[in-house]
């Protein structure tokens, strides 16, 4: 006699009641993400107000009143954004003025960087070791062969040539490339417990901390020349790159000491009663964990440099912006919008270079952080 | 010891000095180089301008590669430095340029104090304005008692209060920091006139929307003599500089252009004979170049009308008036010296 059988027992669970409706739901999403007190009411309003009134222009401007094609001004003269100065002048801003027949070195040698650097980036990728010895030694040594002509029969191509994107990534490439190791070098020669070399590395970095970069440029592209005995001139890009590298290594070696005071001083003593040298205690023990707690402020300092590349288009040069900005100047593409359009570009270009880098950073930092810090 | 430390650094000092100027022939240094270096505008319409396909041109640019023509009979064998403002003459003074071509004015100053010195007016400069075509406006004069847009900080501001201020004139300016915010405010209608130099008012007008719809006005408040400049103590190379100037204007004189250099070799006239260094007319040896330098220099380049005509004047989209920088004959104040 099963329990089944009396007509009073459900035979199924009651079906459940779909929740209030303040709970769940778009209204209730609303409710709770936007307006769910009188402040944030209010804030709310303002930013809806805000965007509805600069978005869409904004989006008249960047696509609906754009000329995308065309030969010269005439098209650019409607009030929207100016693509066509962008596509005629697109080679220009990727390689500069490097010789259009020759631009394919410069392809090259981009490529011969991706095949460096993404199984470098990709952690599974074996033979690290090799790839970073690719990247350091080999790839800059034909890199710079490709680039200048010197050494490989290629016509020569002067620096005076170089621009656009192209010069912009090889001034942060060289930057981060300098600036990361000098870095690490100051930040445990301020450390140090030999009193030369600490007071030599603090003089160093707050020199170079204390200056404005700006100010830099300026001295090594208009003072400079004025020191060197004449007929001696050292390139004016090279030195460029130079003061770039330099001036945020003293950033980064701050960065790097953050890193190492927040190592436990039981690590320092530890690695120490396991009888290891000062360079093995710093290589094996103090750096990588040093290292690895800075990691957003290192990605913050290269992204800071990245940007700062610009700063050399005061000094004559032509980066990316600097190349834009000449650009502009064409009397053929002379209108209203073309300066404008120019800098949006410039502004998605770098953009896309930041916020790639700044996901990559996240990325390793989840990825070397896995089951040590509690979050 | 001391001693000893005083004397190098004075010894070290001294021989920078002495070797400060660089070296004393400039054309040999081009000679062996292969190449002239030449300081332009990092981009300026008309002047000094990249094309699509990253080349240099404009009026300053072709100065620079008509030096180089007259040297080297090539007009491509030239190195073109951008220069900012800061930077120019420290790169003439330190010689990492043979030659500044940058819209640079001639002043008493700059030719004192530099080191450095100019070797003639390519374009007569000066401030001008930019009115609404349908305003009515005719003469700066007209313009007494309105509302004028103009950047703040720079030499301009100052003229336009002496030229008004001077004729007992009134005027309101509004001052903002940035050229191209100062045209947007002309644009708007938020004054009656933008100035600036003239050169700059003209292509300040190519990014207005109708460029049409407005026009400048046909004086100049100020003297703006813009010119290549060299260092001193290089008198030959001061000459080529120079005189490739006056070659160009005195082709144009006596109408001699790049496409009929090749019938006027032949020309009777004594003038174009002593150009062109025909008829045994030996210039150009006296200034360390061949006797067929100025008709390289037109070969390749043309001459300075044709120069002004194609990067700033009527076949340019600038289309700036010749004014003073039409011919003497013509109703302007160029005037190449005689070849002879």
């Amino acid at each position: 006699m099963a329990l089944g059988d009396h007509a009073f027992v459900r035979r199924a669970p009651v079906a459940p009641r779909p929740p209030p409706r303040g709970v769940v739901g778009p209204l209730a999403w609303l409710r709770n993400n936007l307006f769910s007190s009188p402040a944030n009411t209010a804030t709310t309003i303002l930013i809806a107000l805000f965007l509805a009134w600069t978005v869409p222009p904004l989006i008249r401007w960047l696509f609906i009143d754009a000329a995308w094609t065309g030969d010269d001004r005439s098209v650019c003269l409607d009030g929207g954004a100016c693509w066509a100065f962008i596509g005629a002048k697109i080679n220009l801003i990727l390689y500069g003025q490097y010789p259009p027949d020759e631009r394919w070195r410069i392809v090259l040698v981009a490529a011969l960087f991706v095949a460096g650097l993404v199984p470098l980036a990709i952690p599974r990728v074996p033979g690290k070791r090799w790839n970073v010895v690719y990247l350091l030694v080999v790839f800059p040594v034909i890199a710079f062969m490709l680039l200048t002509g010197i050494g490989i029969g290629l016509d020569k191509v002067p620096t005076d040539r170089w621009g656009g994107l192209f010069v912009t990534l090889v001034a942060a490439v060289m930057g981060i490339v300098i600036s990361l190791p000098l870095g690490i070098l100051l930040a445990l020669g301020r450390r140090s417990k030999l009193p030369v070399v600490r007071w030599l590395s603090t003089a160093f970095i707050e020199f170079w901390r204390g200056v404005p970069l700006v100010a830099v440029l300026f001295m090594a592209s208009v003072m400079l020349p004025i020191f060197l005995p004449p007929g001696v001139t050292f390139d004016k890009l090279l030195r460029a790159m130079l003061c770039i590298a330099i001036f945020y290594s003293a950033y980064m070696a701050e960065v790097v000491r953050g890193g190492l005071q927040a190592v436990p001083k039981g690590q320092y003593e530890g690695s120490m009663a396991l009888g290891l040298s000062w360079f093995q205690q710093m290589r094996l023990v103090v750096m990588p964990q040093a290292l690895t707690v800075v990691i957003p402020g290192i990605v913050n300092t290269f992204i800071a440099l990245f940007k700062d590349t610009s700063l050399i288009m005061v000094i004559g040069l032509f980066d990316l912006l600097g190349m834009l900005k000449s650009a502009t100047n064409d009397s053929d593409w002379a209108s209203p919008s073309v300066p404008a359009t120019a800098y949006v570009f410039a502004g998605i270009i770098y953009w896309v270079f930041c916020f790639g880098l700044s996901r990559y950073s996240v990325f390793i930092e989840r990825r070397l952080s896995r089951g040590k810090l509690h979050r | 010891m001391k001693t000893a430390v005083v004397a190098a650094i004075i010894g070290v000092t001294a021989g920078l000095a002495a070797a400060a100027p660089a070296s004393a022939a400039t054309l040999d240094d081009v000679r062996a180089r292969g190449y002239l270096q030449c300081g332009v505008h990092t981009g300026l319409f008309g002047f000094a301008e990249v094309d699509n396909n990253g080349e240099w041109a404009g009026f300053d640019v072709d100065y620079c590669r008509a030096i180089a023509s007259a040297i080297f009979d090539d007009p491509t064998a030239v190195r073109f430095t951008p220069l900012s403002a800061a930077e120019r003459f420290t790169a003439l003074q330190s010689g990492a340029i043979d030659v500044l071509v940058r819209i640079t004015t001639w002043t008493m100053t700059r030719d004192a104090s530099l080191g450095l010195t100019f070797a003639g007016v390519n374009y007569y400069d000066g401030q001008g304005f930019l009115v609404p075509a349908d305003a009515g406006f005719e003469t700066a004069a007209d313009l007494d008692g309105g509302t004028i847009c103009v950047q703040t900080g720079t030499t301009t501001e100052l003229n336009l209060a002496d030229y008004f201020n001077s004729r007992g004139l009134t005027f309101t300016a509004i001052a903002v920091a940035d050229r191209a915010e100062a045209i947007s405010a002309f644009e708007a209608g938020r004054c009656d006139a933008f100035t600036a130099d003239a050169s700059n008012v003209y292509s300040a007008r190519m990014t207005l929307a109708t460029p049409a719809n407005y026009e400048v006005l046909p004086e100049v408040i100020s003297k703006e003599p813009l010119g290549p400049m060299v260092r001193i103590g290089d008198p030959q190379w001061l000459n080529i500089v120079r005189w490739t100037h006056y070659a160009l204007l005195n082709a144009e004189e006596l109408g001699v252009t790049q496409a009929n250099v090749a019938e006027m070799l032949a020309s009777p006239n004594p003038e174009i004979q002593r150009l062109l260094g025909q008829n045994g007319a030996a210039f150009g040896e006296m200034i360390g170049l061949t006797n067929d330098w100025a008709a390289r220099i037109i070969t390749q380049i043309g001459n300075y009308g044709e120069i002004f005509d194609r990067n700033l004047g009527a076949g340019s989209p600038l289309g700036i008036e010749r004014g003073l920088n039409a011919l003497w004959n013509a109703g302007g104040i160029q005037y190449g010296m005689p070849i002879r």
